[in-house]
């Protein structure tokens, strides 16, 4: 039983295009040309009740339109859509009572007001009884650290106070499908901590199901499983997180610090040299040869320290979207 | 409480307090909308040397009746709405189970709360320098008055939100009430009591919508005979014409702002 199901999804919409200085003004006044953008095309994927899957994709891959449609703000062009047992782009009340959708750089609550004003009012909106709302309040700003932050106008919440405030505010009718489009957008680092640990509690605590799409990886590898990643309106990869990883970078980095500084020919025939910081050594070498590499290495020269890591995720993320398509 | 009610409490308290955020700014609102005094100097000077059928004082009490319902029936909608559409704020809106509208009805009407002691205050103000001008409209006149100043508002506020959808379509809709306000200002009675009007333009005038936002409320409170049957029922067709063609376009709107990519 699945929660989301994409099938072939398309959407195609018109651009206005115009030519820079005032010969393109003039013409753009007179005849405006559009040309189509296909946004999103033929992306199909399911997603089963209580998962979280992280979507990426550069900018303007997709993502956000993607999302646009599994909410049902934006109709596809073509293809089928189903989330949670409806179709989005009807936008039953039942259906909205079911779904949230938190966007990093746009914001509902009431700026000049008190947060808690502004979720008086979704109480109302959402018909949630004065003693639910009271319940639902104290629980979530204590799981999002928010005590005492809701009476101050928002206007003076710093940012990631007002991110936790508007993630409180989209949650309070406990959706059962989260779709977040960059929900730790501009955060300091403590910040991001605490979303991402709310977000993992909060999908254990009602077995919600999370749609994410981040630019930081670290959201993606502390919540998710399982990537679906979007490229030029295109799903080039499904699957689980560490599977990826295995298939996109077949190398291994191999760390060395040497008791002297090595010759740069020397070190070539162990693998390709990323960096040379004095005795200190970064080399790529291949998943198949590293056993091999590795013990060639304290052989033949005077180790002091060596340590082997998987590259970045984001550096194999990088390669991905470089690429276009995954090997 | 049934869930209507409890929704509409909220909605009203809320934006109430919102609206009071803003004390400085309510007070320079309601003295920004006041040509209608301005004029009530213009025409009382006018009337004591020329011929009218209104007197100085007549003047004195329509201008000041003008002002009052242009209190009442101020509306801003097409700002805030174009906003929305153009910033994208709306599609958070539009994924409640509420119509957006909503917000703007209780955003308005709570304005209306939050001006009253300061447009009262000048209206006191008024009457204490110039006692004379203060007369006690017949009740069932205050009676009339009040409801087609409430029906006033109604219908202005349909209409701009319909203008307001346009911003779907065009990128700046305020240009349409910027047109729109021009008519407005000379045909609603703003500038001058429809009664110095030339017959012919009054005849034509007195079936589109714009005497009823001004005209037709204050003759009703300051006792100028007006066909107050004919009145009610010429603003509700407008109010029901209009809303109409603007759940139509709403439905319209939705669709090509999600083509486009919302």
């Amino acid at each position: 039983m699945t929660i989301i199901t994409c099938d072939h999804l398309d959407k195609v919409y018109p651009v206005a295009l115009k030519e820079p200085g005032l010969k393109g003004t003039l013409s753009h006044f007179f005849q405006r040309q559009h040309r189509l953008v296909n946004a999103v095309q033929s992306v199909s994927f399911t997603i089963d009740p209580g998962e979280v899957v992280g979507f990426l994709g550069p900018n303007g891959a997709g993502k956000t339109t993607t999302l646009k449609m599994l909410t049902g703000l934006i109709h596809p062009s073509a293809g089928q859509v189903r989330v949670a047992g409806q179709i989005p782009f009807r936008r039953s009340p039942s259906f909205l009572e079911k779904i949230t959708l938190v966007m990093g750089q746009k914001q509902q609550l009431l700026w000049d007001l008190p947060a808690l004003d502004s979720l008086k009012i979704n109480a109302a909106v959402y018909n949630i009884s004065p003693r639910d709302f009271q319940y639902r309040v104290d629980e979530l700003s204590e799981m999002l650290s928010l005590a005492g932050k809701l009476t101050q106008p928002v206007r003076k919440l710093s940012l990631g106070e007002r991110m936790k405030a508007e993630l409180l505010a989209a949650l309070l009718h406990r959706p059962q499908v989260l779709f977040l489009d960059e929900p730790t957008l501009g955060l300091d680092v403590n910040a991001q901590v605490s979303v991402r640990e709310f977000l993992r509690e909060y999908n254990q605590r009602y077995d919600a199901t999370i749609l994410l799409t981040s630019h930081y990886m670290a959201d993606i590898t502390a919540l998710c499983d399982r990537v679906l990643l979007i490229h030029q309106g295109q799903l080039i990869y499904d699957g689980a997180l560490n599977q990826l990883m295995s298939r996109f970078a077949p190398y291994r980095e191999v760390k060395l610090e040497l008791m002297q500084p090595p010759d740069h020919a020397t070190l070539k025939q162990y693998g390709e040299v990323e960096e040379v910081l004095g005795r200190e050594i970064r080399l790529l070498v291949r998943r198949e040869t590293l056993t091999h590499t590795v013990s060639q290495i304290l052989a033949n020269l005077q180790v002091l320290d060596l340590t082997i890591t998987d590259p970045p995720i984001e550096e194999i993320i990088r390669r991905v979207f470089q690429s276009g398509k995954v090997t | 409480m049934s869930s209507v009610l409890r929704k509409i409490k909220t909605f009203l308290t809320v934006y109430y307090a919102y609206m009071l955020e803003y004390r400085a700014e309510l007070l320079l609102w309601v003295l920004a909308n006041s040509l209608p005094l301005i004029m009530m100097g213009v025409w009382s000077q006018a009337a004591t040397g020329g011929q009218f059928s209104l007197t100085a004082l007549d003047f004195a009490r329509y201008f000041i009746s003008v002002f009052i319902v242009r209190q009442f029936t101020i509306v801003w909608v097409i700002w805030d709405f174009e906003n929305e559409v153009v910033e994208g704020k709306l599609s958070p809106r539009l994924l409640q189970p509420i119509d957006p509208v909503w917000h703007h009805v209780a955003a308005h009407v709570s304005e209306r709360l939050a001006r009253l002691p300061f447009s009262a205050g000048l209206v006191i103000l008024f009457f204490v320098l110039y006692p004379q001008a203060f007369w006690w409209p017949s009740p069932l006149g205050l009676f009339w008055g009040c409801l087609a100043t409430a029906l006033a508002f109604i219908l202005r506020f349909i209409i701009q939100y319909t203008f307001a959808i346009f911003a779907f379509w065009v990128e700046r809709a305020t240009a349409i009430e910027q047109l729109w306000f021009l008519f407005y200002l000379f045909l609603s009675g703003m500038i001058a009591p429809l009664d110095l009007f030339p017959d012919a333009v009054r005849a034509v005038v007195v079936w589109t919508p714009f005497p009823y936002l001004i005209y037709f409320p204050v003759s009703l409170l300051v006792g100028i005979p007006t066909p107050v049957t004919q009145g009610f029922v010429i603003m509700l067709i407008w109010c029901s014409l209009g809303l109409l063609i603007n759940r139509w376009l709403w439905r319209r709107g939705i669709k090509h702002y999600s083509g486009m990519g919302a």
